[in-house]
């Protein structure tokens, strides 16, 4: 019995030192090429043209971010970016949360109706040409709003936030219309601040969405003076494709010049995710499991 | 709520159904009164209509010859033309091989992978190292694409870290960039999604693993098994629902692929291999303006991927003893 303990317990340690070995090893994988990019990017362009491993800045600089803050467009990029996210955020939070409180209410008139054509907006959209065509239509292209407003309403948050309104007791609702509070002012003032956990999960994907999307600038604007960050980003990324494609077996130094203004854009584009991101990570395995758990 | 008290059950008609005027004037009044609740779902409605149901009627011009000078209702009726110049379009169906390539990839590696790294990460039973793991592994999901096209553009460049690795490693004699050989790219637009999404992947299923049951494994304990099989007759039984549901969303979005994937790392060099359904209706609809024919190939796709979808459900509910998991 004995003997067949310890040989059990020698299986099970060989399998958790080889799942960390293993686990090390994915860790690398994520993590080397990320720092690689982040200290690249503090390394001076001599350096980077030389190659080699970079772990450590060589030659540290601050050139790259340098040249990437001389040109002034880059931080008319970072007001669009911020002021689309902020806004967007707010907007599509509120106006979620107001459908959402609405359906919440089991007796309003045609509940049935109202979600059956939420869900049908789930399974089916009229894709990029139609969506195009509806946008140009209504003067949204080349206009801030087109971050915003096409971006108002999501029905999946709207379910979410409708199930997390319904587990409210009725009681607080009942004690408040009894004093003559109507249903807008029991939502803003009762609704809203007991379901801050659930609307802050959504503020933050949304926010993490709104930051990260560039699919919305590449088809409806052309204005440069409207372009976020992350179109800047593209902008220069085709840029730098194109010279080193002109460059194929070329020196290597007009191949590194803009390499590092991308580098340093690149970490520019991504600080404010991972400062944000400790946040993020508290909420969004609860949010994914309020997605998971609805209806 | 105090409208259901109102209704006495006496007054319904012997059928149960009341007349339609009835019922419409009943609606009209209780509308009325819940005018403050109805204002807060109303514009969302309004939103729906205009953004969601517009664009799908808006797919009629996948029927019509649609130009710049039109209007949805002026542009005439061409009938399934755009439809039969898609079966003949040989670029749109090396688009689709190249979609199905690519989604084949993903499926076969990066539908098991996040399985495999679930069942590690479940296997660390807590501690730091746990937590440090899946905070790591969730950060590449919160990169946008551009981002992440701009790194790998980085690593694979002549002196980037891809090829100083093969250097090094003595795999390779001279630097080269793999971005521009089109051959490599199914393999590129796989292993970089996989390399971003396998760790977020991961939430749904340990998410599933912590409702197991611990006394399973206590009694497999006793009973001698091996680590290994505990995972294959506890861990992976528990999860087969949410694995075939998995497959199945997978399975009906074959057709699909990342479109801001591609357009960051398509070039003039890999276009042939990297141009994919998505990319190809954005080139002929916003690129050359044809407006019908990209919806048209926009419309077909979709109706395959809902066959696609239904057939996957049914094949999997067959092999789930007639459960369907949809």
């Amino acid at each position: 019995m004995n003997r067949k303990v310890a040989k059990e317990d020698i299986d099970s340690r060989v399998f958790d030192t080889l799942n960390i070995i293993m686990l090390f090893i994915f860790m690398v994988i994520i993590i080397v090429p990320v720092w690689n990019v982040i200290i690249s990017s503090f390394s001076s362009g001599k350096a980077l043209a030389e190659g080699g491993f970079i772990f450590w800045p060589k030659e540290f600089s601050l050139e790259n971010y340098r040249a990437v803050f001389r040109d002034e467009t880059i931080w008319q990029s970072f007001f669009i970016s911020i002021s689309k996210t902020l806004i967007g955020v707010i907007t599509h939070v509120f106006f979620c949360a107001m459908v959402g409180y609405g359906l919440s209410k089991k007796y309003i008139r045609g509940r049935k109706l109202y979600i059956s054509m939420g869900v049908i907006t789930m399974f089916f959209s009229g894709g990029m040409i139609p969506t195009y065509l509806l946008i140009k239509s209504m003067g949204l292209l080349d206009s801030f709003w087109v971050y915003i407003i096409p971006a108002l309403y999501s029905f999946y948050d709207v379910v979410i936030l409708m199930n997390f309104f319904r587990n409210v007791p009725d009681s607080l609702e009942e004690s408040a219309k009894i004093d003559g509070a109507g249903d807008w002012r029991v939502f803003l003032k009762i609704f809203i601040p007991l379901s801050m956990p659930a609307m802050a999960t959504i503020a933050l994907f949304n926010g993490v969405g709104q930051w990260n999307d560039f699919m919305t600038t590449k088809l409806y604007i052309t204005d440069q003076a409207l372009y976020p960050l992350q179109m800047k980003l593209y902008e220069i990324i085709v840029q730098s494709q194109t010279q080193s494609m002109q460059n194929i077996g070329g020196s290597a130094i007009i191949e590194t010049t803009t390499k590092g203004v991308q580098l340093a854009t690149i970490v520019i584009t991504t600080l404010p995710i991972v400062v944000i991101y400790p946040i993020l990570q508290r909420y969004f395995i609860s949010g994914m499991m309020l997605g998971a758990v609805k209806e | 709520m105090d409208n259901k008290l109102v209704v006495a059950p006496a007054v319904r008609p012997l059928n149960g159904k009341k007349p339609m005027k009835q019922r419409i004037k009943e609606f009209l009044v209780d509308f009325k009164r819940q005018w403050e609740i109805q204002s807060m779902v109303i514009p969302g409605i309004i939103f729906m209509i205009i953004f969601c149901f517009i664009p799908i009627y808006g797919l009629l011009i996948a029927f019509k010859n649609y130009t710049v000078i039109d209007t949805l209702e002026s542009a005439p009726w061409v009938g399934l033309d755009n439809f039969r110049i898609i079966l003949s379009d040989k670029y749109f169906w090396d688009a689709v091989v190249n979609t199905l390539g690519i989604s084949f990839l993903k499926l076969g590696i990066g539908f098991i992978i996040p399985i495999i790294l679930a069942i590690m990460i479940y296997e660390l039973n807590g501690g730091r190292f746990k937590k440090f793991v899946q905070t790591i592994s969730y950060l590449p999901h919160f990169l946008s694409w551009i981002v992440l096209g701009g790194m790998l553009i980085t690593w694979f460049s002549t002196t980037g870290l891809f090829n100083e690795l093969l250097l090094s490693l003595g795999v390779i004699s001279k630097p080269q960039n793999i971005l521009l050989d089109a051959g490599k790219y199914w393999w590129i637009a796989t292993l970089s999604d996989i390399w971003k999404e396998v760790g977020w992947g991961t939430i749904l299923y340990l998410a599933i693993m912590s409702k197991i049951d611990p006394t399973y494994y206590e009694a497999a304990k006793i009973d001698g098994a091996s680590r290994i099989r505990q995972i294959w007759n506890i861990t992976i039984p528990n999860m087969k629902s949410i694995i075939s549901l998995n497959l199945i969303l997978t399975v009906s979005g074959l057709l699909g692929s990342n479109l801001d994937q591609t357009l960051v790392l398509m070039n003039s060099q890999n276009r042939v291999k990297a141009e994919v359904i998505n990319s190809y209706v954005y080139r002929m609809g916003m690129t050359q303006g044809d407006f019908s024919y990209a919806t048209a190939v926009g419309l077909g796709v979709s109706i395959v991927s809902v066959i696609l979808l239904v057939t996957a459900n049914k094949v999997s509910s067959k092999l789930n003893d007639n459960q369907s998991v949809l």
